[in-house]
């Protein structure tokens, strides 16, 4: 049979284009161009995927680069870093080098406050109520698919979500914590949901059952054994999902928050601007200043923030990692 | 007989606990049925009162979008039409970088690269995803066009290019990781069995491995549109607020210039618009509308293809 395959491809003979020489004839055929020219087009082509691969990563990291030059003035050190304690605990003001970023960073904060408390309880029963107890049928099929969509909601169409229930439904006033940290939580609702379900699937079933053959009733197990089994898996996926929320705009600017306020927020109902929106409206600013120094600022006391959240959850997952099964 | 009644109304009283814990865990699901139900019902609510201003067919046709301010012959125009040009614009260019590089990723993670190599690449690739959007968006304002116009590529402050660039990178990480997983899903019987048919490993990864896994790559392909087309701040910051058509006359203008997408309207909109009420408020609606009808359909259809062209391997 190899006979056979190899003089139908021997007269094909090598070309310089186009690395398909036996198309139509058995796509498995040796190729006449020789073992070491296979072995090459086997590495140009893992190198090229390879740079493919990398060029995003690259690009990226080269930007990020870039910002923390601008940010931490590098290149022009006479002018100081624009992220120090000023910038940290100044107000925005129209003056480069008088502009802070404290009011975001607490709007921010509020935000995620009122997210864990909203998000956290119902994504985590609703991940519970489907793992635990649901019926295996298509009801139940349809409401994980439904989140599976809900996933994949555009982010500024849960802007307008937020913006005619809570602001003309429930009648809040616009632009304020409360509104932003609710029309958020929606957002990241079903992330945490599915990564609730995935930690409550991995607590083997067999803990479940030793429970309950000790006379330990579905909720005793779920509250008992079940919940601080997935907990640390739990509590992972919501930092996850509160680190990708932090840097969420549009759904701010749809349910009217400020892009820049000048008082930081203390109570749920006062007006809230937050770290993306701070660095939406200073990039607008014609001073250079602005765009190549404060925005920079912004954007890595934002990226920071997000980091020491997905470590924190990085820890927790790593701290806490199933070693048994 | 004291004791058994005790133990009789604890046991009692545990199982109403359970039944009433299981009605609240119940309403967290039922829960998020009616926030779909909600977006459904707020949207086209509030579309059909921007109906009831604005003709449908003068929104679906019309070539021109000024919500806010008034044009010429005093009136504002709502037309959806260069809104989708620029959507369409930015989600084929980010398409045409996202789509082979991240199947190449894909294809390098799951045929290619050692466990070491794998463990650091992958959550790269992951990091181009969580980097928030308005980021992106100064990235391409700040630091990209001034580089397309280094190259020496005509560009304005604002253009369709560098945020289509910026998208591009973004969505990367989605092609990726499904494909990835789509790929890895290939039973290696049958990579073993192109190998001991003379294979090499480019053979088997391009005409065994991919034809495979096909329905999953175009799965997340599809995915990445979705999420392309929804995508705002990038866009919004990058692309500017220029309303405009496709230009079939100049081809490379489309993307050398200011372009604004539907998400990107939505946004422009919200911000001149403090109350409710008027035409362009409720407009925000309408176009929420059509980018949900177009997302939804996509991540439905990505299910679908996942699903019917999915090859059933044991």
């Amino acid at each position: 049979m190899s006979v056979e395959t190899t003089s139908e491809a021997a007269d094909e003979g090598p070309s310089a284009d186009g690395p398909d020489p036996d198309a139509g004839a058995n796509p498995f055929a040796r190729s006449g161009w020789g073992p070491l020219y296979r072995a090459l087009r086997d590495k140009a082509f893992a190198i090229a995927l390879l740079l493919a691969a990398l060029s995003g990563i690259a690009m990226v990291f080269i930007l990020l680069a870039y910002v923390a030059l601008d940010a931490f003035s590098i290149l022009d050190p006479e002018y100081g870093s624009w992220v120090d304690w000023q910038f940290l605990t100044n107000l925005p003001s129209r003056t480069p080098s008088e502009a802070g970023f404290l009011a975001p960073i607490v709007g921010s904060l509020l935000i995620l406050v009122v997210m864990v408390f909203a998000v956290f309880p119902i994504g985590v029963g609703a991940a519970v109520y489907l793992e635990e107890y649901a019926p295996d049928n298509r009801i139940t099929q349809l409401v994980q698919i439904n989140i599976a969509n809900l996933a994949g909601v555009p982010s500024v169409v849960y802007g307008l979500l937020g913006l005619a229930v809570f602001v003309r439904g429930v009648g809040l006033e616009s632009g304020i914590v409360l509104v932003g940290g609710l029309t958020v939580g929606l957002l990241v609702l079903p992330i945490v949901i599915v990564s609730s379900q995935e930690a409550l699937r991995a607590v083997p079933d067999s803990y479940r059952q030793a429970s309950r053959g000790m006379g330990a009733s579905e909720w005793q197990t779920l509250r008992n054994v079940t919940l601080p089994q997935a907990l640390p898996g739990i509590l992972t996926g919501t930092i996850l999902a509160l680190g990708r929320a932090i840097g969420e705009t549009a759904p701010l600017i749809m349910i009217g928050a400020a892009t820049s306020v000048f008082s930081v927020p203390t109570t749920l109902f006062d007006s809230v601007s937050a770290m993306p929106m701070q660095i939406y409206n200073w990039r607008a600013r014609p001073q250079p200043e602005f765009r190549y120094g404060v925005v920079a600022a912004g954007v890595v006391v934002l990226l920071a923030t997000m980091i020491l959240l997905n470590a924190t959850a990085i820890l927790l997952r790593n701290r806490y990692q199933r070693r048994d099964i | 007989m004291t004791a058994s009644t005790a133990i009789g109304d604890r046991s009692d009283r545990e199982r109403r606990v359970g039944r009433i814990v299981k009605g609240v865990f119940l309403a967290c699901a039922v829960l998020t049925v009616l926030i779909t139900v909600g977006i459904i019902f707020t949207l086209l609510r509030d579309a059909t009162t921007f109906f009831a201003q604005v003709p449908v067919v003068d929104f679906l046709t019309g070539t021109e979008w000024k919500p806010t301010q008034l044009t010429g012959d005093g009136e504002y125009k709502f037309g959806v039409l260069p809104l989708l040009s620029g959507t369409i614009l930015i989600t084929v260019v980010s398409a045409v970088i996202a789509l082979p590089t991240g199947l190449a990723a894909a294809l390098y993670l799951s045929e290619f690269a050692s466990e070491q190599v794998r463990s650091v690449l992958k959550p790269a690739l992951e990091i181009l995803a969580g980097i928030p959007t308005i980021v992106y968006g100064y990235f391409a304002l700040v630091y990209i066009t001034p580089f397309l116009a280094w190259v020496g590529l005509p560009v304005d402050t604002f253009n369709a290019l560098s945020a289509s660039i910026v998208v591009g990178v973004m969505i990367i990480p989605m092609v990726s990781s499904i494909s990835e997983d789509a790929l890895s899903a290939v039973p290696d019987d049958l990579r073993q069995a192109a190998y001991g048919l003379g294979s090499t490993k480019f053979d088997t990864s391009v005409r065994v491995v991919v034809p495979a896994a096909i329905s999953g790559i175009f799965s997340s392909f599809v995915l990445a549109l979705s999420r392309a087309i929804g995508e705002t701040m990038a866009v919004t910051v990058a692309a500017g607020q220029t309303p405009r058509m496709l230009s079939i006359l100049n081809i490379d203008q489309n993307l050398l210039q200011s372009s604004e997408t539907i998400t990107a309207a939505m946004v422009n909109v919200a911000h001149a618009e403090g109350g409710g009420g008027t035409p362009a408020y409720y407009s925000m609606f309408a176009l929420g509308l059509v980018l949900f009808v177009f997302t939804f359909s996509l991540n439905i259809g990505a299910e679908v293809i996942r699903d019917r062209l999915r090859e059933e391997y044991r």
